[in-house]
Formats: C-alpha cells, structure tokens, sequence
C-alpha cells in the first residue's frame, strides 16, 4: 500500500451539452486511489456516479481537470483499464470463450497460448467446459461471471464496475461479489465500484466515496474499519461493526438527499 | 459450480420421482402423450384441408373450362395446362426460358441484398453522409422504380443486364434503409463492450455491428428474392427475346393463355423453391445466434 497512486482524478469536471443545453454534470472531483484499493462510489441517482467512471476508462473527455493512470494522463480507452457493466452484454453469436477472448482479438493477442490463459480463467471463475457454449445457454449470474473472464483476460491493472451486481437475485448478486473480491484481492488489482447498494459498498470496499448531486461532487468519504475491510463481503455483513458503519453511511447519504427534498 | 448445483438438484428431483412410485412418472407421460396426440390431430387435419381445397379448386376449374361454364379460351384448364407443360419440357424448348429467369433472379436478389448492404455500411460509416442523403433515400423509396425501366433499357440495351437493373432499382434503396436503420439500432452497450477494449472503427463494425445486423440482413434476402421476381418479369415484359415473363408477354400477345397459365405455375413453383432454398440457407447460417 506504499506504492504511488494508479488513479489521480485532479479537479474533474465534465459538463454534458445538447439542444437543451449544457448541464453540469461533475464539479471539481479530486481523489486518489492507490495500487491494490478497492473504492466505492455511492449516491443518489443523478449525482453522476456513472459519468466519473467513463471519465476514468476515457470513454469521455473531461470538460476540465483531468484523470491520471500510473501518473500518465488519460486520453482514451486503453488495456490497462478493464469495465463491467450492469448487464453482461455477451455476443450472443459469439461461444463463451469467444466472447471472453474479444479484448484480447480486438488488441491483437488472440494466440493458442492467450485461449488456454482464457479457459483457465473460466476454470478459475466457476465456469468449467463452459467455453464451447453460448450465450443463451447460460444464467444470468453465470454470464456476469463470463464479463468478468472477459474484463480480466486483457489483464488490465484497474478494474471499473458499474453496478455489475445490480440486475442479479440475491444469492447470486453475494456469491458474484464474493467471487469478484476474492478474485481482485488475489491478482493485487485496484478497482472502482459504482454502486447504489449501501450495504455493497461497506461490504466491498476499503474506502466509501459519497457523491452529492445536482453537481455531483465529493459529499463524504468514508475509510472502512481494518475488521471489515479485510473480510470478505459475506463475513464483512455479519461483522458486529457493520450495521454502524451502514448506518452512518445511511446517514451521510439521508442528509444529501433531505437537502434535495428540503429545497423541493 | 453453479453448473454442478443444477445437475444435483436435476438428480434430486429425479429421486424424488421414484421415491413417489412409478404411478407419477406414468401420470406425467400420459399428459405428454395426449399432447402430442392432440397436435398431431391438428397437423393432420389442416394439411388434409389444405390438399382437399387443392384438389377441388383443380376439378371445378377443369369441370368449368370443359363444360364451357368459363371460356375456356381465356381462363383454359388444368389438363389444357399440364398437357401444355408437358409437352415443352419434354421437347426442351421451356427449359431456356426458366435458366434466363432463375439466372435473373438469382443474380438481382444477391446482388440487391449485397448492394444494400455496403451502401447501409457508407451511411454508417460517415453519420453525415447519411444526413445529406435522407430525404433522397425517402423520395426515391416512395417512387415506382419499375417506370424507369424503358430508360436503363434505351441506355444499357435490351438483355440480361438492363434486366438485373431494374431488379435492382426495386430492391437497393429498401434494402439500404432497412439495413441502416438496424445498424443504428444496435444496443449501445454492445458498443460500449468493444470501444473499452479500444476497438477501431472497422473492428467495430466486423465485431459488433455487422454480425448484430446479420438476422435482418437475412430477412431483407427473404424479401428482396420476391421483389426481384417483381423485376424481371416486368423486365422481360419490356425487352426480353428469353424468359417466362416474355412467354407470358408472348402468350398474350398471340391470345394463348395456357401459355401464359403454364408459365405462371412455373413461376409460382421455381419461385416457392427459390424461397425454401434461402430459408434453408437462413437456417444454417443462425446455428448457435439466438437472441436472448
């Protein structure tokens, strides 16, 4: 953990413009996520949560500020940074292990050797012989867990989840957070979560972001305990200290939205 | 390992049904089997109505042309017909007059389907582009592109080419628009997949776009094999010297209307084979492409 910072986000901010008008979006967003930290970014819908992370993967331009990985600035999207989206967004004319192999044929390194590393983390990740199947054959929880194979097999050194937990039922939403800490603890990976689940972020998270809204920008943050930072998600919810820390981040996130109410 | 939990919930459920004895195994089977029975019926009986409606329009045509009910010089019979047919394709003088047409056809409905496609893939590819050319594409959709016809004929000569032409005139602009449209329609989340990945444009296009279209692009070849039957014949009604919409053009012409019956049930039987033919086609090339 005395590494330098992966990702600097240095006074971001990215105003979005149509027939409407220009709105702005995020104000003036610093913060510094360091090698091996797993940070969570919560808050109400419209407090552009979503937008920071197409910030941070160069799927936008910053309107001002800007977003440094390993210090160099971020200009676009590249094989260092891997995304997970809410939904799997697997082709669903592409086999598994096709599909999990599309960053590697889209950077050119799509060789024997590469495929087998491919099954491996099928393997790895709970899907064994699944490759030669499609998408269709598959559940829900099964196909996020192929977007995940698809996300690591770039071997990308920081990870974005936009709410890759959000569409899934319960005990496949635990198992899947389960497998992605343990799975990102493992490789030593720095990761951002977007999440509107409280309980998610505590559970996963070394260190909880709250965002304000109508700009979003940094409303709070919150460093977890060591007891539950070092638990898995399943053990961190039963840790005695959680319903403290859910409670004050509850609190945190109240008054940024009876503020909003309180105006209306 | 969610895959294991299946297979033992499988084989769970399996003890269970023949712990609960064989009367329930029996009980579910015999549902099934009135089932299928059931829809078997169904099957049996429309296809035994479809052949009896087949075979009475047949006989009260040829009752009617016979007994003069109908003139028969006009509206002539089945056995008029068949005899007609018959005797041309045992003599061999039909046979180069179905290889023109079907040689046509063929030609318009990959070409027009090919054609469409790159050009859906220009607009795609430079947005504007497709902006300036809009409200031609929505013009030169509404217009019946069959009356250019005498034009691509003065200008290219009568024959196999000004034929494939007009086919194309019909079948280019409608297979442009459906394809763009489906290019665009495209789940932005499947783009998103591959530009985090830092794809290019061609690789999106190969990776995402093209292969997300390739059901509708099958759909418009259904299509477009119709169209261009709508082409030729009209083409050969203008020029041709070869072809069934020449012998029926012909057939008129001489008052011969077995003729242009015979040629009208070649088409409809060289025509439903054409389209069973793409279907096939359609069906091998989506294994494993399923929506979810």
């Amino acid at each position: 953990m005395n590494e330098g910072p992966v990702l600097e986000l240095q006074q971001l901010t990215h105003v979005y413009v149509n027939e409407k008008g220009a709105s702005l979006a995020v104000e003036g967003i610093n913060l510094t996520v360091r090698q091996g930290e797993f940070v969570s970014l919560v808050g109400p819908s419209g407090c552009g949560k979503t937008t920071v992370l197409s910030l941070l993967a160069g799927l936008l331009k910053p309107t001002m500020g800007k977003v440094l990985l390993h210090g160099e600035q971020v200009t676009g999207p590249s094989s260092q940074v891997g995304y997970m989206l809410q939904q799997d967004y697997l082709f669903p004319w592409r086999t598994i292990q096709d599909n999990a192999a599309i960053g590697l044929e889209i950077n050119g390194r799509k060789t024997a050797a590469s495929m087998r590393q491919v099954d491996e983390l099928l393997n790895e990740l709970g899907l064994p012989g699944a490759g030669g199947r499609y998408p269709y054959e598959l559940s829900g929880g099964m196909r996020q867990r192929v977007a995940l194979a698809r996300m690591l097999a770039t071997e990308p050194s920081v990870l974005l989840l936009d709410e890759p937990f959000s569409a899934l039922d319960l005990h496949i939403k635990l198992q899947l957070e389960e497998l992605v800490h343990e799975t990102l603890k493992r490789r030593n990976k720095t990761a951002v979560l977007v999440t509107h689940d409280l309980s998610e972020a505590a559970a996963m998270s070394d260190r909880v972001i709250v965002l304000g809204r109508n700009p979003g920008r940094i409303r709070a943050e919150y460093k977890l305990p060591d007891g539950i930072r070092e638990a898995s998600p399943i053990a961190a919810r039963r840790h005695s200290g959680f319903q403290t820390v859910f409670e004050e981040l509850w609190k945190e996130l109240e008054s940024e939205e009876g503020g909003e109410a309180g105006d209306g | 390992m969610d895959e294991r939990k299946e297979e033992e919930s499988v084989g769970a459920s399996k003890a269970e049904l023949t712990i609960a004895g064989d009367k329930k195994g029996a009980w579910l089977s015999r549902l099934h089997e009135s089932y299928k029975r059931r829809t078997a019926r169904i099957s049996a009986a429309a296809l035994s109505t479809q052949g009896l409606l087949l075979v009475l329009f047949v006989a009260a045509w040829e009752l009617a042309g016979k007994n003069r009910w109908v003139d028969p010089l006009i509206f002539s019979y089945p056995s008029k017909i068949a005899n007609q047919l018959w005797r041309t394709m045992a003599d061999g003088t039909v046979w180069p007059h179905i290889g023109m047409t079907v040689a046509e056809t063929v030609t318009g409905f990959i070409l027009g389907t090919l054609i469409g496609t790159a050009a859906a893939a220009a607009l795609w590819w430079f947005p504007f582009l497709a902006r300036v050319l809009d409200p031609y594409l929505v013009v030169l959709n509404s217009m019946p592109k069959v009356a250019l016809g005498p034009i691509f004929i003065v200008a290219l000569g009568p024959g196999f080419t000004s034929i494939v032409i007009i086919t194309l005139s019909i079948t280019v602009i409608i297979t442009t628009i459906n394809i763009y449209n489906r290019f665009r329609e495209i789940d932005s989340g499947y783009v998103k997949v591959v530009r985090l990945f830092g794809a290019s444009k061609a690789q999106l296009f190969r990776l995402v776009i093209l292969p997300g279209s390739f059901p509708v692009i099958i759909a418009t070849l259904k299509v477009n094999v119709g169209l261009a039957w709508i082409g030729v014949i009209v083409g050969e009604f203008l020029v041709a010297k070869l072809g069934l919409g020449y012998l029926i053009i012909y057939g008129f012409q001489v008052f011969n209307f077995t003729l242009v019956l015979s040629s009208l049930v070649i088409i409809a039987a060289v025509a439903t084979l054409m389209y069973q033919l793409v279907a096939a086609i359609e069906k091998r090339l989506m294994e494993g492409w399923r929506e979810r």
